[in-house]
């Protein structure tokens, strides 16, 4: 008997636990948060853009990746802003200007960003020395054999 | 001589990197998206009522005479509860706080305001969280300061807790 009593107050306070959770979802989602436009081409454009934004919430996935809820209301906006003629470039700087270059999985050169871009160049420019100094060597040592 | 040393070369490079990914292990990851738009205008918006007690936001209502709060939340967020109280502590001190609910539904909101009370002038309801997004907030809860001349001031992001009233209060009165 007293068993049941605290399941049951257990199984009231685990519902109470659960409700401001399930309500997060209680609201319909935004319009083009899971339709798709209708013309194909401005889809396609959207799509393309939504893979190279980050979400915020599950700061992993990009927004076209992921079912959070301000990931839904990021895709209606970019939509939105598609079907009413920006370009999916502006809807990109629109967005750094409120989150900065971390919303962006396209990375540009930057301030901050720039040694990603030269590092590469530095190291393919080091080994090409090195590999040119070598193979010299070589030539000219087999040269000396002859 | 001078060749056996750069043998380990590459075992150096190693470590050096094993080193810094381990030290970067240690290191507390900041979660936070900080809001690019510090230092400029609130955006345009105009949002109807949350619930019928209260009137909605729109930008207009956070200007002039002095700087003000905009709060961003939702009544299925938890931390938005442990703040309420600090919320009322800021009212208490005569600070206008203007509410922005996020995704929510009218009685929902009544109903949180009921059980955790009510220390806002206006609720705007924001459905689709365009005006979050429009002033680079990435959650709830988070406060913005609003001075009169609708400049977004400072951001607080997360729940305000007990000594982060003054430091609210403190950034009021420099937005004044």
């Amino acid at each position: 008997m007293i068993r049941t009593d605290v399941i049951r107050a257990l199984l009231a306070l685990l519902a109470m636990l659960a409700m401001p959770i399930s309500a997060q979802d209680a609201m319909p989602p935004a319009p083009y948060a899971y339709n798709q436009l209708e013309d194909p081409a401005q889809e396609a454009e959207a799509a393309e853009l939504m893979a190279t934004l980050r979400c915020l919430k599950c700061q992993s996935q990009s927004i076209a990746d992921s079912d959070a809820p301000m990931a839904g209301d990021m895709r209606h906006q970019v939509r939105s802003r598609i079907l009413a003629g920006e370009s999916p470039e502006d809807i990109r700087a629109w967005l750094i200007a409120r989150y900065g270059d971390y919303v962006s999985y396209n990375p540009t050169i930057s301030a901050s960003t720039w040694p990603l871009f030269a590092i590469p160049v530095l190291l393919i420019l080091i080994v090409a020395a090195v590999l040119l100094r070598r193979l010299g060597k070589r030539r000219s040592d087999t040269g000396e054999a002859a | 001589m001078r060749s056996r040393l750069m043998l380990w070369v590459p075992l150096a490079l190693f470590a050096f990197f094993a080193g810094v990914a381990g030290y970067m292990l240690t290191q507390e990851k900041n979660q936070f998206v900080e809001s690019a738009m510090i230092g400029q205008p609130l955006p345009e918006f105009a949002l109807k009522p949350a619930f019928a007690g209260l009137p909605g936001a729109a930008r207009s209502d956070l200007l002039g005479g002095k700087p003000r709060l905009l709060n961003i939340w939702a009544s299925w967020c938890l931390p938005c509860i442990a703040e309420a109280p600090q919320l009322e502590a800021l009212k208490a001190q005569g600070v206008e706080i203007v509410g922005i609910a996020i995704r929510d539904r009218p009685e929902d909101v009544a109903n949180f305001l009921a059980r955790y009370g009510n220390p806002y002038t206006r609720i705007g309801a924001d459905d689709i969280s365009e005006v979050q997004l429009a002033i680079g907030s990435s959650g709830v809860p988070e406060t913005f300061v609003i001075d009169a001349a609708g400049v977004i001031r400072y951001q607080h992001i997360g729940d305000i807790r007990e000594e982060h009233v003054p430091l609210l209060l403190a950034e009021l009165e420099k937005a004044k």
